[in-house]
């Protein structure tokens, strides 16, 4: 597969102490370790295993992601915007790779 | 076992099954609105139908998998989207080109394109699917190699241009060159195969609506493909959904671009003909 | 009319859906010792009370690949009235981890949304654990449709 490809949407602006609502998702397999292939052998376990989000760099949101998660994983959570500034998402592959995206908000 | 007994057997099963399910007929009301854009999801059927109105598989799904959907981030068939967009504007091959460089911008380009699929090709001398006119743009025109049919890259492509055609009703040719193909793929719709000795009509014609074991059976409508589906975790062909029908039936499936595949597309999209392309949809 | 296997089969199958489309199913099925194991770690040995916690889950899943699941806790979110995790428990899952929400003060709610794989018919179970120390749990049972058509 292609790597993985993280998509965030969060508003442009909010007003200053709104609660916004935030979505991800990361093409990803989530290969959960549970299945085998044509020749009946167990294929490895790869999944996203940690999803970070951070605001100014104070942290916001956490997950701890286990092989039970959908492929293409996806979170909605909140967070309190109470100045602008800027959101950092962060995703942990069991492959130890790290994949980063960021998006902008302003205070109106 | 004789084969009168065999055959016996398999509508007695098929019998039972669509039985079982009487109680929940017809698809759901609900209406498909995917970012603000209303979809056409229930119309009357052409002139000649066997039906009186057609409806989108969405129309049979259940409220989860039908709010996938509605909003294109929550649609798990996105990133790959992105990943056609991505490609599109991407050099590949001898001639240095890229889709872009000749079609420009996709969003005007291709309107309608999906919508008119499988389209009658002089050149070809048989009817162009989204996949054969793609990997016909890249051996001839960019010089490129083909993708496969059910390549990560050609469903992202086939998504991606999908896509820019979604509202529109499908709406494709089936008289003049076209007759003779719209004829063999009502024949094949038709024709019982299998084991189970059954035809797609068995169950999309005579019995959706219907629960087929836990399944809701749709009218087999092709308009949001290459669709997302749960049960893949990812984007399959029209062709792919075909295969998987006919092993239910167990029959030896047809290949991915067959001739017989593309008749049976094109008789079933204008089996579908006024609905909105949905691509790219998400069923269950 | 002597019935061969296939026919038997195929009645059997028919009378399996009338089954399953006609019964009541317990709700409060007790949890697997591996996930009441999993809940006493993440609570530290505390039983969770009920109240607080909100979980959401389609009843019928179309397909077990791809299952929404919600959940939120009444919280100010703010001070000692803070949700530090909620932990989610798929029961009849081979294993029943699904997934750990980390929340803060700059969350503004307690509350998140992903999607899960649920191996068959099972309960979900959440459960929030507070800055007090205090925990609480909900449970919702999700009917996963297996036998379905489609390839």
């Amino acid at each position: 597969m292609a790597k993985a490809k993280p998509r965030v949407k969060v508003p442009k602006s909010a007003s200053a102490g709104e609660v916004i609502t935030i979505k991800t998702l990361i093409s990803h397999k989530m290969e959960s370790g549970q299945r085998k292939d044509k020749a009946g052998k167990v294929i490895p376990r790869k999944i996203i295993n940690k999803f970070t989000c951070e605001f100014n760099g104070t942290k916001v949101f956490e997950c701890d992601i286990d092989p039970a998660i959908s492929a293409n994983p996806y979170l909605e959570f909140t967070a309190k915007v109470a100045e602008a500034g800027e959101f950092k998402f962060t995703w942990v592959d069991d492959d130890g790779s790290v994949y980063e995206t960021s998006k902008k908000i302003e205070v109106k | 076992m004789n084969s009168t007994t065999f055959k016996w057997a398999g509508l007695l099963t098929a019998a039972s099954v669509f039985a079982a399910g009487a109680a929940i007929a017809e698809p759901d009301n609900n209406t498909l609105v995917i970012e603000g854009q209303e979809m056409v999801t229930d119309v009357a059927a052409p002139e000649g139908s066997p039906l009186s109105r057609v409806y989108s598989g969405w129309r049979f799904r259940s409220p989860e998998t039908q709010a996938f959907e509605m909003d294109d981030f929550e649609n798990p068939a996105f990133p790959a989207v992105e990943l056609g967009e991505a490609l599109w504007n991407t050099v590949e091959g001898e001639a240095g080109k890229s889709c872009a460089t000749c079609h420009e911008d996709a969003s005007e380009t291709m309107k309608g394109v999906r919508a008119s699929m499988p389209k009658w090709n002089e050149k070809r001398g048989k009817p162009h699917t989204l996949e054969t006119q793609i990997n016909a743009c890249r051996t001839d025109n960019m010089k490129a190699e083909a993708w496969k049919w059910e390549a990560p890259n050609m469903l992202a492509m086939t998504a991606y241009v999908g896509l820019q055609s979604r509202g529109m009703p499908v709406n494709v040719q089936t008289d003049g060159p076209m007759q003779s193909w719209t004829d063999k793929g009502k024949e094949l719709y038709y024709t019982r195969v299998g084991q189970l000795d059954m035809s797609c009509a068995n169950c999309h014609e005579d019995n959706y609506g219907k629960m087929i074991r836990a399944d809701h059976l749709s009218q087999g409508q092709i308009n949001g493909f290459p669709t997302y589906r749960l049960k893949w975790g990812g984007l399959g062909s029209i062709h792919r959904r075909f295969s998987g029908c006919m092993k239910n039936i167990r029959a030896t499936p047809y290949k991915r671009g067959s001739d017989e595949f593309i008749a049976l597309e094109l008789y079933l999209a204008s089996r579908g003909a006024g609905l909105s392309v949905e691509t790219p949809a998400v069923r269950n | 009319m002597k019935l061969d296997r296939r026919q038997v089969l195929g009645l059997t199958a028919g009378a399996a859906v009338l089954a399953v489309s006609g019964i009541k199913v317990n709700p409060a099925d007790a949890a697997t010792d591996e996930t009441k194991k999993k809940i006493m770690e993440f609570t530290g040995g505390k039983e969770p009370a009920s109240g607080k916690i909100a979980l959401k889950t389609p009843e019928i899943a179309e397909n077990g690949n791809t299952v929404p699941v919600s959940v939120s806790v009444e919280s100010a979110m703010s001070g000692d009235d803070l949700v530090q995790s909620v932990m989610i428990l798929a029961d009849g899952n081979p294993r029943p981890d699904v997934a750990t929400f980390h929340f803060t003060e700059l969350s503004g709610e307690a509350s998140a949304t992903t999607r899960m794989r649920l191996a068959k018919t099972q309960n979900v179970i959440a459960v929030a654990k507070m800055k007090d120390g205090s925990v609480y749990s909900d449970t919702k049972q999700v009917k996963v449709t297996i036998g379905g058509c489609g390839g």
